[in-house]
């Protein structure tokens, strides 16, 4: 634990830094140069000025924006904090596109937010909002249809690829309950889908010939990647802090999706799926991971009213909208 | 693949289902979205493809009676009943009978065991004709939604009890009883009288269910005559008695205690109005 955590400085400091001139302390974005990166960046960088931490270059970056092509783990990292005054970070650098190697994962996710967190307890940033998934959940036989906040989070129980990811979310949600001084948001949104976005659900749903499992169709919740921008942005709104799944405009059965995008599915027995999909996924055949297989075949579904009564979000596309996106091309 | 089979399936179940009954379908009280399901994934559309099966078991095969139906009120409510019979067809005439007779029809959603969604085809078929997993969660969300709900309190401990004891309740689980408590929901009793009789269990091998994962093993009496067959009821004659509402009120988290006393009163009840029923039935298949 850090110095930081352990003697959080006193209220009254965080009060003052609120009260100055808000407009010149800038946003800080990590991943920013991602497909949700850049799609919030330039949502945003008209109305604050914004400095987005990524090893990765930022194609198209708007001028005001300052990119630090940095890793979240890095001293230097700490630099921009020390210099700027932060009024938020908006935590997204997480790798949640897939790699073969679990522990890069892990290290880069769950070091990387670790440092991050630090720095804002120490220099005092008032607002955080982090970017989970109801990954966390995991789908399970025995899962309720609409899960809460409170659930527990059961996704990395068969496979390990998905812990990593329940890891960060848990040391998220301890940050938030250690530093009280620090309006810290997490939101788990369901599968983001949009003509930008390159995740596994999307990614699968743009599959001709999606393979699914033999007998099942489970109810699926899916969110547009306008709508999840929305929900950052309300989370920005002072005053809110806490858990909120971020649920779309409805859910519907997996089937149904794939015949509105015209997709012609290939079904498989489940008993052969797994063994199957993990050893075409080690040779890279493959581009789905298998932790993605029990979304297949049990629900994942959560319960969105925290968000909409207290964050007041409420999606602006329709289900059919939402699903319709992936046929776009990418502006 | 098989779409050219399943499109003709479809069509001719919809040939065999009765217009009256189609037509009470499409009077059940739903809110579906612009894919045709519900939050739960329930399908009206669907329940016509089910339906002349369920029907044909209603009218013809089990012969069912329902005694009181106009007691299930409108708004949420419980519907609390005995469970026998080794494969819960009793569950599925209850549904039937709610649908069928009850005017205006409702649709009662039935609570099945977390392990139904690892079941292929089983695990898409139950939630398209409105079942759900009997999760504290779902039951407190469908009760919001003013639907109606079927527990069996008893669990497998009833529908794998042996024939030997035939109607005899067995211990009741307390969280219905909560349930109710905290929606402020009625309870209506329900006793089911022929579902007991349907299949004659005269063992439970304990060690075969160990191995399969099962939580019981029955064995029928007809085991070494038909197999696996003999899982399948008799068709004893079914009537269903509603009792009149019950309401309780109290702490929804009180001592096990206290909830036992109010589950008691229901269970009292359900086995008064077997007992009843029992005299008043001539045989068992007719």
């Amino acid at each position: 634990m850090s110095s930081g955590d352990t003697h959080p400085r006193p209220a009254r400091t965080a009060a003052r830094r609120r009260e100055r001139p808000a407009d010149m302390r800038p946003l800080v974005i990590t991943g920013i140069s991602g497909n949700l990166g850049r799609l919030l960046a330039r949502r945003l960088h008209t109305r604050f000025p914004i400095v987005g931490i990524d090893q990765r270059p930022f194609e198209g970056r708007p001028k005001d924006i300052l990119h630090y092509a940095i890793d979240a783990r890095r001293r230097k990292a700490e630099d921009i904090f020390r210099h700027h005054q932060v009024r938020a970070l908006i935590h997204l650098g997480l790798l949640h596109r897939p790699t073969r190697s679990g522990n890069l994962h892990r290290d880069f996710n769950v070091e990387g937010t670790v440092k991050l967190l630090e720095y804002c307890a120490k220099y005092q940033v008032p607002k955080v909002v982090l970017l989970s998934s109801a990954y966390a959940y995991g789908a399970r036989p025995d899962n309720s249809n609409f899960l809460t906040e409170e659930a527990p989070l059961r996704g990395g129980e068969e496979y390990p690829e998905e812990r990593a990811l329940i890891e960060w979310d848990i040391y998220a949600q301890n940050f938030l309950w250690r530093h009280p001084e620090i309006e810290c948001v997490i939101l788990r949104p369901v599968h983001v889908i949009g003509p930008h976005v390159r995740n596994a659900p999307s990614n699968y749903l743009r599959l001709t010939n999606p393979p699914v499992l033999l007998g099942f169709d489970p109810m699926v919740q899916l969110l547009h990647q306008d709508d999840l921008i929305q929900a950052v942005l309300l989370s920005l709104e002072p005053g809110r802090r806490g858990v909120f799944n971020v649920v779309g405009p409805g859910e519907a059965p997996l089937s149904r999706i794939l015949a509105e995008l015209g997709r012609r599915p290939v079904p498989i027995p489940h008993f052969l799926a797994r063994p199957l999909l993990s050893r075409l996924w080690k040779l890279g055949l493959v581009n789905f991971p298998p932790g993605e297989l029990p979304h297949l075949r049990y629900q994942c579904m959560v319960d969105g009213r925290r968000a909409r009564e207290v964050l007041g979000f409420r999606p602006q596309h329709t289900l059919r909208e939402t699903i319709r996106s992936l046929l776009e091309p990418p502006s | 693949m098989f779409e050219p089979i399943v499109d003709k399936l479809k069509t001719a179940l919809e040939r065999l289902a009765d217009p009256k009954v189609l037509e009470k379908i499409q009077r059940l009280p739903t809110r579906v979205n612009e894919f045709g399901v519900d939050p739960f994934g329930f399908n009206p559309e669907f329940v016509k493809y089910t339906v002349p099966f369920v029907c044909a078991l209603y009218r013809h095969y089990f012969r069912v009676r329902a005694v009181g139906i106009q007691n299930v009120p409108d708004g949420r409510v419980l519907l609390i009943a005995n469970h026998s019979g080794q494969l819960p067809f009793d569950g599925m005439m209850i549904i039937a009978s709610c649908m069928l007779e009850r005017e205006p029809p409702r649709m009662v959603r039935s609570m099945v065991e977390s392990w139904v969604p690892s079941l292929p085809v089983v695990s898409w078929f139950f939630p398209r004709n409105g079942q759900i997993v009997g999760t504290r969660e779902n039951c407190r969300l469908l009760l919001e939604r003013e639907e109606a709900i079927l527990a069996f309190p008893e669990g497998v401990r009833g529908i794998n009890k042996l024939y030997s004891q035939r109607y005899q309740l067995q211990e009741f689980g307390l969280g219905f009883m909560r349930l109710a408590l905290e929606a402020r929901a009625p309870i209506v009793p329900v006793a089911v009288v022929g579902a007991e009789e349907q299949t004659i269990a005269v063992a439970n091998f304990r060690a075969g269910a160990r191995l399969l994962g099962f939580p019981n093993l029955p064995i029928p009496l007809s085991m070494p005559l038909l197999g696996p067959l003999s899982m399948l009821p008799a068709p004893s004659k079914y009537t269903i008695y509603f009792g009149k509402p019950m309401t309780f009120e109290g702490d929804p988290d009180d001592e096990d205690a206290v909830v036992e006393e109010k589950v008691k009163q229901v269970k009292g009840t359900i086995q008064r109005m077997l007992r009843d029923g029992l005299k008043a039935r001539r045989h068992v298949f007719w």
